[in-house]
């Protein structure tokens, strides 16, 4: 178990990893969202209330899902790294970043093009859409105080702290939606039980977040890759591989 | 010779204190501010007195938020510049306890001034004497919140040249649920609805800053200053 984990720490080993496992990532993530997208949008019954505007959601939710997964998934590595001094975390904590920022933007995106025909209007300024958008400042935070250092390592370091900090956020995007009066729906997939949809309007809708959180697996990789290089342009492997 | 974490931390208040009742200015400048932002509002708005009591809450937490961040910058800067940081940093007492001597002190300095002057300016603002209790209990307790979070901002931002704009991008969003809770306690007080249900809020978070605030402030010192 250990040896393993020291090895995935290792730049080379890590750099290799990641060439290949993002194709597996990759080839799954088209299958699901493939299936996901056709059945969601062509075969799932409109919803009796809100008709054919419902299917938003099948980009909507898994969106802001891996909002906050990438979020989690950006703290853990920085986490990791700044407690065992391991930088492939960094090199991950900064990877993730850009794609979780991307995928807040964009649930915020869909979200309002789905409030306009619903509540009838683009924003309000309700709990679970502040929240998302603090977590949106937040990522502007992280990214522009990595690039702010001159020293990169301690750029990575101080990112990865207020990564840490910034974690107290993901609960309250989450729960927002039982905590305050919220104009968003509250959870209806990820409760104990039984789902509150139909299985005909689910398996899609699991099928896009499977595929998204593949998705994110799969360009997390290639961008991992990017930052290992850039961050190790100096060692010998690194000038090995690119022939310098 | 040696000294106890508490007297160390009693000796790193007075000497702020000393230092900053030697330059007055400084200590001066985010109070005005308060009062040229809040100034703002009525003559860009309307001057109306029912108008501004509606929006006096806001104005006044966004003021205070604004003109705490101002004063935040220089929480660190100073001694980070003339080497005093690295001193506390080296000395045997553990850099948490003097993180937190500094940060009371500089709330005391620019939160606590801040909440004395706020009647002068709710006044302005046409907010009945009777929400007065509310909000002054409201801005204490946002105020320091906002000292604790910006110890952390200004504790990753203090080597760097162009901080003060990251340390307002950093600490911001952090204190957004502040402002919700702030105003809102000072908006019900003003209906004269019950406001003890934000100012709970406030208290729980003003406790679970300064509980864990001070440690991530001291480890983001340490990875500046290293």
């Amino acid at each position: 178990m250990w040896t393993w984990f020291y090895k995935l720490a290792s730049p080379p080993h890590a750099y290799r990893s990641a060439a290949a496992m993002a194709p597996w990532f990759l080839a799954a993530a088209a299958v699901m969202i493939v299936y996901g997208l056709v059945d969601g949008l062509v075969f799932a019954p409109p919803d009796y209330q809100q008709g054919d505007a419902f299917r938003i959601v099948y980009v909507h939710a898994p969106s802001a899902w891996l909002s906050l997964f990438a979020y989690t998934t950006m703290a853990v590595a920085g986490g990791i790294a700044l407690i065992w001094r391991i930088k492939v975390g960094y090199a991950v904590a900064a990877a993730a970043a850009p794609i979780g920022a991307s995928f807040t933007l964009a649930a915020l995106a869909t979200g309002s093009l789905w409030g306009r025909p619903m509540w009838g209007t683009y924003w309000a300024w309700d709990p679970r859409l502040t929240s998302e958008l603090i977590l949106l400042f937040l990522y502007f935070g992280v990214i522009s105080l990595r690039q702010a250092f001159e020293d990169p390592a301690r750029g990575d370091r101080a990112a990865a702290l207020l990564g840490l900090v910034g974690v107290v956020n993901v609960p309250i995007v989450h729960f927002s939606v039982y905590w305050w009066n919220s104009l968003h729906q509250g959870g209806t997939v990820m409760r104990l039980g039984k789902p509150h949809m139909a299985p005909s309007m689910l398996w899609p809708l699991l099928a896009m977040l499977f595929g998204f959180m593949c998705f994110f697996g799969a360009v997390l990789c290639m961008r991992v890759r990017g930052e290992i290089l850039d961050r190790e342009r100096q060692s010998a492997w690194v000038r090995e591989l690119v022939g310098a | 010779m040696s000294v106890g974490v508490l007297e160390a931390m009693s000796l790193v208040v007075r000497r702020e204190m000393r230092l900053a009742f030697r330059r007055p200015d400084q200590l001066l400048q985010p109070l005005v501010f308060f009062l040229i932002v809040t100034t703002l509002f009525p003559l860009s708005l309307s001057p109306e007195l029912s108008l501004l009591r509606d929006m006096a809450p806001g104005v006044l937490w966004v003021a205070a938020l604004l003109s705490s961040l101002l004063s935040l910058e220089t929480l660190f800067k100073g001694d980070a510049e003339d080497g005093t940081l690295e001193q506390l940093t080296l000395s045997a007492q553990p850099l948490v306890a003097i993180v937190i001597a500094k940060t009371i002190a500089h709330w005391l300095l620019s939160g606590a001034a801040l909440v004395l002057m706020s009647p002068l300016v709710a006044t302005a603002l046409a907010i009945p004497v009777g929400a007065f209790p509310t909000m002054l209990a409201s801005l204490a307790l946002g105020t320091l919140t906002l000292s604790w979070l910006g110890a952390i901002g200004a504790g990753l931002t203090v080597g760097l040249r162009r901080g003060s704009v990251l340390l307002s991008l950093i600490v911001l969003p952090l204190a957004m649920p502040l402002l919700i809770f702030g105003a809102s306690a000072t908006d019900r007080a003003i209906g004269g609805e019950g406001s003890a249900g934000a100012l709970y809020f406030l208290a729980a978070l003003c406790v679970f800053t300064c509980t864990l605030a001070p440690f991530a402030a001291a480890a983001a010192l340490r990875i500046t200053l290293e």
